[in-house]
């Protein structure tokens, strides 16, 4: 894989990412539990649209054949997408979604502070304004999860369960391959394992404070940054997708 | 779950200097959570620089049936406003 190569596919996976969780976010729109939530939630997908447009539309300018972001979002299939399976996977109720979100924030918030520093100035600046998003989406998720967390004995066995549901996406988080290490080797990206200590401080400190227990790590079989999906994403995407597949370049 | 929550003021700066101004009401399980409901309700469009909430039930308001006693006895008193007195010319620097 020439280098040019890796920057395109560490940019999708960063983009997809964005982008997809943006999409599971925005499905709560018309259905969070209070008005004030459900605005809530789509100023996060907001955000999460945002870091997408710009990480997918310097993905298809460096590519060079000519694909822009809407092309990137909405004419590639599952397996085109380099998405963690963590962001891809279903609402579920409130709670799921909360522990979700909560574990991509603080995931992020790793990920962003060290790629603000990256030797791609690019890259850096998006990731500067992608960061203070990120520490606003963990304010928040972080907020819910010690309420449901700390709540009443319903919503604590609730939430406990999101966390044992969700724990065995997190492998994937921290368990590089070439693209990462090429990206880590020239200086664009971290090397993930070096970003776990923070991580796991973040997410003990988080838990403690909502009462809830760390679920024991899990082998990880998910390998959505390269394209390997839960069966999730492809409902997803026929959804997001359908209007300018069936209506191709349609404007308004 | 929403009917549950108590009401929160929201009050909101809009630059350095300015007073915070009282802008609406929302509903939050908490104040952390009333701080973020009103940064997401009320700050959408770089509206503030910074946020108060306040419980709605810490607020004492007058009564409305007071009206009439409380603010009535100052219309006749036009003396009160700086307009009502005529200055001799000889004094300046007022």
């Amino acid at each position: 894989m020439s280098a040019p190569d890796a920057r395109v596919r560490y940019l999708l996976r960063l983009g997809d990412t964005s982008l997809v969780l943006g999409q599971r976010l925005g499905e709560w729109v018309g259905h969070a539990p209070a008005l004030e939530e459900d605005l809530g939630l789509a100023n996060l997908a907001l955000d999460f649209v945002g870091q997408a447009r710009l990480l997918l539309s310097y993905a298809g300018e460096l590519e060079g054949s000519g694909r822009d972001e809407d092309a990137l979002a909405f004419l590639r299939d599952a397996h085109e997408f380099a998405n963690l399976a963590l962001a891809e996977q279903p609402n579920g109720d409130f709670g799921d979604t909360i522990v979700r979100q909560w574990l991509i924030d603080t995931w992020q918030l790793q990920l962003y502070a060290a790629l603000s520093t990256s030797t791609d100035e690019r890259l850096a600046a998006i990731a500067a304004k992608s960061l203070k998003e990120t520490r606003y989406h963990h304010r928040f998720s972080s907020g819910w999860l010690a309420r449901l967390g700390d709540g009443t004995p319903e919503s604590h066995a609730r939430v406990q369960a999101s966390l044992e549901n969700l724990w065995r996406f997190t492998g994937e988080l921290f368990a590089p391959d070439a693209v990462d290490e090429a990206m880590a080797a020239a200086g664009i990206g971290p090397q993930l394992a070096g970003l776990e200590p923070a991580w796991s401080a973040l997410i003990d400190a988080d838990l403690k404070e909502a009462t809830l227990r760390r679920p024991a790590p899990q082998p990880f079989p998910w390998h959505g940054k390269r394209g390997v999906h839960t069966e999730h994403l492809s409902h997803l995407l026929a959804e997001m997708q359908q209007l300018p597949r069936s209506l191709p370049g349609a404007r308004w | 779950m929403n009917a549950d929550w108590p009401l929160f003021e929201v009050f909101i700066r809009s630059r350095g200097g300015l007073e915070h101004r009282h802008v609406g009401s929302l509903h939050a399980a908490d104040a952390r959570m009333a701080i973020e409901h009103a940064r997401d309700v009320y700050t959408r469009r770089q509206e503030g620089v910074s946020l108060w909430v306040v419980p709605s039930a810490q607020i004492t308001a007058s009564d409305p049936d007071e009206a009439g006693a409380l603010f009535e006895p100052a219309r006749d008193k036009v003396y009160r406003h700086p307009t009502f007195y005529e200055i001799p010319d000889e004094v300046k620097n007022l």
